[in-house]
């Protein structure tokens, strides 16, 4: 069983002092052209490895700080997802500031 | 096994031709995936896309209407010609490997109606808002599936006393190594109802590739999530299938709501999801339509359960004080949606709200409120259409 793999690494647009990689925006995907902020580059490298990144500003609505904080958390531990302590906080702080409509 | 992988993600750039994105009625983004007609884009990576209302006006939904929905990017498609299945397990005596012309030539062929609905399907209307895929109504759609017998090739491989769930799973996969597998289970006695089918089959065509091709699991009565895609093995196993999609995602709070039992995976606090609850759907008229006075105008949609059968959809213009039955369409089988259709009264001016709801041959029927969960899951309370007459 062969799996192509070579969408999935990740596009090495590393970003300047930071080392993040861009993640893999797919021929076809729609531009999600994500709020201007802190926290905003490796949010989008690191969600976009594994989906697109409607999933953030369509779920705005259903989320606070708190879901946002479960929703990394669980990308981390139960998906696996390759963000370390530092950027998970990075993440969820953008996220609280920009995509957190809950009310 | 030799497969072209289309990869959502990948390089192949096979969906670029085919996209055509353009902005639909409620704001949606309708968009044309490769052998669909356009449908609502909720995410386009893993591919979650559901049916627009029109989609769920004939008795069965086409196939190039017929919702997409995919948890991990990574999805192969899979030759027809090349492809096995492997039936084993710790509880299979004499384990398999079938091909699709193995399953066409040495078990019975067999057909049935049922509606497949996604565990999520009207999540983005829930109240308070919960995070997930935002699906609106549309992340169901009712077929007529073609295949053999589940319980007819388990017991080929030889059911050994003791067997408690079969686990199963399909060919798409994450991005990630780290990432858990779409791995699901059944209760052994679910599996080897009669109704359980390995389908090639939908509406008379293959399956498209996006709905699973080239064999999926149908599960009639239970939510989609059952319902594995592209399936690759099945196994017979004597003890709970423990992982993220059976321990953590796709449970309700264990004494929320009825359905079917799944004893191997209950805990003293939550349960797996399993049957579809009864549940309608208005599909005429439109929100928001304005009627003309003393013209003829229809109510009309669809009604569907968990099998049990759907025995009355009752309609109500007068806020619930008074119900009347809709006409009830023809029976396409227990498991498929029911159409129901009723004049409205068109005589008087202004605002009409007609209320909707279906009950079940088990006594079930639709409530008047929403019982909270946190994944959103089992929305199918009274539905409602607004119009005026003018």
């Amino acid at each position: 069983m062969k799996h192509a793999v070579a969408g999935l690494i990740p596009c090495l647009l590393a970003l300047t002092g930071t080392g993040v990689a861009l993640g893999t925006a797919s021929p076809g995907e729609p531009v999600v052209p994500l709020k201007d902020g802190a926290g905003r580059a490796v949010t989008a490298g690191l969600c976009a490895v594994c989906h697109s990144l409607e999933y953030i500003p369509a779920n705005a609505p259903a989320m606070d700080r708190a879901g946002w904080q479960k929703t990394v958390q669980k990308m981390r531990e139960r998906f696996g997802a390759p963000i370390d302590e530092a950027q998970a906080r990075a993440i969820v702080d953008y996220l609280a500031a920009n995509y957190a409509d809950k009310r | 096994m030799k497969r072209r992988e289309l990869l959502l993600g990948g390089p192949a750039g096979l969906f670029m031709p085919a996209l055509t994105a353009r902005a639909g009625a409620g704001g949606e983004v309708l968009e044309a995936l490769p052998g669909k007609r356009a449908l609502i884009r909720r995410a386009f990576r893993p591919p979650n896309f559901e049916t627009p209302l029109a989609g769920l006006v004939p008795e069965f939904t086409p196939n190039d209407l017929f919702f997409v929905r995919y948890h991990l990017a990574g999805i192969p498609e899979v030759d027809a010609r090349t492809w096995r299945l492997s039936v084993g397990g710790t509880s299979a005596a004499h384990p398999l490997s079938l091909s699709l012309r193995d399953l066409h030539e040495n078990f019975t062929t067999v057909e049935l109606a049922a509606v497949n609905q996604c565990s999520g399907n009207r999540r983005g209307l829930f109240t308070p808002r919960v995070p997930g895929v935002q699906w609106g109504n549309g992340a169901m759609g009712n077929a007529r599936w073609r295949g053999v017998r589940l319980k007819d090739v388990l017991e080929r491989a030889g059911i050994v006393p003791g067997a408690l769930e079969v686990w199963y799973r399909g060919a798409d996969h994450a991005v990630l190594p780290a990432t858990p597998d779409f791995q699901k289970s059944l209760p052994l006695a679910r599996a080897l109802d009669e109704s359980t089918l390995i389908a090639w089959e939908m509406n008379g065509r293959a399956l498209p590739h996006l709905n699973g091709a080239p064999a999926r699991l149908v599960v009639p009565g239970w939510t989609g999530t059952y319902w594995m895609k592209h399936l690759t093995e099945l196994r017979l196993e004597p003890k709970p299938l423990e992982n993220f999609w059976m321990k953590a995602a796709y449970r309700l709070p264990a004494a929320a709501f009825p359905g079917d039992q799944f004893p191997s995976q209950q805990t003293p606090d939550s349960k797996p999801i399993t049957e579809i609850l009864v549940n309608s759907l208005i599909t005429a008229p439109l929100p928001g339509a304005r009627l003309r006075r003393g013209h003829a105008a229809t109510l009309s949609g669809k009604a569907w359960d968990n099998g049990a059968g759907i025995v009355g959809v009752a309609v109500s213009t007068d806020g619930g004080a008074q119900w009347r039955d809709a006409r009830l369409g023809r029976d396409l089988g227990r498991f498929a949606w029911r159409e129901f259709s009723l004049p409205l009264d068109t005589s008087r001016p202004g605002p009409l709200e007609a209320w909707v709801r279906a009950r079940s041959r088990d006594g079930t029927a639709q409530p008047d409120r929403l019982t909270f969960n946190p994944s959103g899951y089992h929305d199918n309370i009274v539905q409602k259409v607004r119009v005026t007459i003018v």
